[in-house]
């Protein structure tokens, strides 16, 4: 068989395979599925996934069927900067404070865009950083730490 | 109407407190700033800005929040007639004969009869809202959980309809929004489910988590990959204030407009985008001469923004009266109620009225802010559409993960939502249309819940649905729903919808 609808066959995939996941861990950890009147936690959930499950082989049987489009490559380089510079942001901002926090993050996501200038870009967190504090911190109350643990 | 007009002054003395109108003015200001920036929608905007709302009073909170909403539409619609790239889905059609109009030196009188048709069809839409919510709400009461299930079916099916592409892939779509809302632990039997031993895990999945990878960090993602190519029209704006042929031309477009979003706001997984692209094409076929169309006809800005803001504020019908979100955003206003303590249904306007109405009247003000702010800051929001996204995409990412870490100042909802980042970017590829995961994931465990019940109620017996007249009608319109957009020639129709040009 031709493979004739790409996009199709990944989303197929994607979907059978998540769908099926669920169902198993269902049988998997045991969560009682109890009975139609009185259902178990196992139950809505188990159901729903054999559902997703079938209707991801549908797709996926489809996509052998009729024409769709290819799937483009995927953008590492701004997956990896902005979601590395989101996760080391969420791991360290309690740690070094949100003034540096920003800055960091500002940076870091800068190289996932076409170009990078550095003092642009430094300016540009500064700014971010006091008007973050100004805002958030101060004005909404929201209980971040300012400065380094280390320091204070 | 002596009771809507009591409702009325009980709303005015909440929503016009000095506080009350601060919070709805923050709220517009801050939701058009963030609406203005190219690709950030509703959704993501009050995602991103819902932590900010938390360490205020319920009523207060909402007040912002409908304000940051309102104001997140209306900015992307001003970025989809100076930028033509629409900040969110709604004003995809905005941008056809907006963008248009700029071109030809005329960027002002659209944005002004975008401002004008809005203001007008929130204050019918509001109206509406207010007389149709008491007597909805005596009906919610008797909704038994076989109605509450059927209804959220039609919901789910409707969304359907509504999104791009597949209509198999937007089911798929809304079944794992289902399952993933249904992580964390369950509320019958108190047993934590597909939490994998991870204690966060046990509280479910965030909402805003989700709603912010899949429709904020994707979106940046994917913008970066496209590369910055924008023309703006800055320097010749022209008068704001449309002339009396421009009125003429555009009032009843306005009205019908309004009409058919307020009808389309009110249907589940109606809302928006769909009332906008639908305002559109009515008016372009009824137009005696449609040959402007596309080209700067100001009949094809007045219809759509007129209906996507009569939507926006009707929307709020199921979700005050039965507690449904009939969109996305709605779905992040249950959220919202939910953090503030308030279990969204019909029994808000009898037990909170004060709230109720309050949130109904600032709506109102909300609209009338829109216009004087928007109007005159239209220099501002142009100024910030200059700033290369080199440096606003930083700026998008700080006000996100401020967001997300302050839900519960843990580093963990942050880790969650660069997950869903990662997720949302391969629907994006796949072409799987994230909207209805959203809505599926916040109705998953009221449908569980309904469907137990139920189930209960007719001891196991699954027919329940089908012999209950209401529930049935219900199912029935689903069920027509599916076999409609199934039909070839329905299907050919909503494909040209969604691709207008």
């Amino acid at each position: 068989m031709h493979l004739r609808n790409p996009k199709d066959f990944w989303s197929g995939i994607m979907f059978a395979a998540i769908g099926f996941a669920f169902a198993v861990i269902v049988k998997v950890y045991d969560y009682p599925m109890g009975t139609a009147s009185r259902m178990g936690p196992g139950y809505f959930p188990f159901v729903l996934g054999l559902l997703l499950g079938v209707l991801g082989l549908v797709i996926l049987f489809k996509s052998f069927v009729a024409d769709g489009e290819r799937v483009s490559a995927l953008a590492w380089r701004p997956i990896v900067w902005i979601l590395g510079a989101v996760i080391v942001f969420g791991l360290t901002v309690k740690l070094i404070g949100l003034a540096l926090a920003i800055i960091v993050l500002v940076m870091i996501s800068a190289f996932g865009g076409h170009e990078f200038k550095l003092k642009e870009q430094l300016i540009a967190g500064v700014i971010l950083s006091i008007g973050s504090i100004a805002v958030f911190v101060y004005g909404l109350k929201l209980p971040f730490p300012i400065w380094p643990q280390f320091l204070g | 109407m002596e009771a809507l007009l009591s409702n009325l002054a009980l709303g005015f003395s909440v929503a016009f407190t000095p506080e009350a109108l601060m919070y709805c003015l923050i709220g517009c200001l801050l939701g058009t700033l963030i609406g203005v920036l190219p690709g950030i929608g509703p959704v993501a905007t009050i995602a991103m800005l819902l932590p900010a709302t938390f360490t205020l009073k319920p009523e207060l909170s909402l007040i912002m929040l409908a304000g940051i909403y309102y104001g997140a539409q209306y900015g992307g619609s001003t970025t989809a007639i100076l930028v033509n790239i629409p900040g969110e889905s709604s004003s995809v059609v905005t941008a056809l004969d907006g963008y248009q109009m700029a071109r030809k030196g005329r960027a002002g009188a659209a944005l002004g009869i975008a401002a004008l048709g809005s203001f007008f069809s929130g204050c019918v839409a509001t109206l509406l809202l207010a007389a149709a919510a008491p007597p909805l709400a005596e009906i919610a009461f008797k909704f038994g959980p076989a109605e509450y299930f059927s209804l959220m079916t039609l919901g789910l099916i409707a969304a359907v309809v509504l999104a791009h592409g597949s209509v198999i892939k937007a089911i798929a779509m809304i079944l794992l929004g289902l399952l993933l809302g249904l992580v964390g632990t369950d509320v019958n039997s108190g047993m934590a489910r597909f939490n994998f031993s991870i204690p966060e895990l046990s509280d479910g999945i965030g909402f805003v988590a989700v709603a912010m990878g899949v429709f904020g960090f994707a979106e940046i993602i994917k913008n970066l990959e496209q590369g910055e190519e924008r023309e703006i029209f800055v320097n010749k704006v022209g008068r704001l204030l449309p002339t009396m042929q421009d009125i003429k031309e555009a009032f009843p477009a306005v009205l019908r407009g309004t009409g058919l979003g307020s009808l389309l706001g009110i249907l589940p997984g109606g809302g928006a985008v769909l009332a906008s692209f639908s305002a559109y094409t009515f008016e372009k076929k009824i137009a005696k001469d449609s040959s402007q169309f596309g080209k700067g006809d100001i009949r094809g800005v007045a219809a759509p923004e007129s209906a996507n803001n009569a939507a926006a504020q009707t929307s709020f019908i199921p979700l005050l009266t039965l507690g449904i979100p009939p969109n996305p955003v709605m779905a992040l206003m249950v959220g919202a109620m939910i953090i503030q303590g308030i279990q969204p249904g019909p029994q808000v306007m009898s037990e909170k009225p004060q709230l109720f109405w309050g949130m109904i009247v600032s709506m109102w003000i909300g609209n009338l802010m829109l216009v004087i702010l928007n109007l005159p800051l239209i220099g501002m929001w142009i100024k910030l559409l200059t700033v290369p996204y080199r440096l606003l995409y930083p700026a998008i990412l700080v006000f996100c993960c401020i967001g997300v870490y302050s839900l519960s100042n843990s580093p963990f909802d942050v880790v969650v939502t660069a997950v869903f980042g990662m997720v949302g970017y391969l629907f994006v590829k796949l072409d799987c249309e994230p909207a209805p995961l959203l809505l599926g994931f916040i109705l998953g465990p009221m449908m569980e819940e309904n469907l137990r019940r139920a189930m209960l109620l007719s001891r196991g017996d699954a027919t329940t649905f089908l012999t209950r007249p209401l529930s049935a009608t219900l199912l029935g319109i689903s069920v027509l729903l599916l076999v409609v957009i199934a039909l070839p020639a329905i299907r050919k129709k909503r494909e040209e919808a969604f691709v207008e040009d």
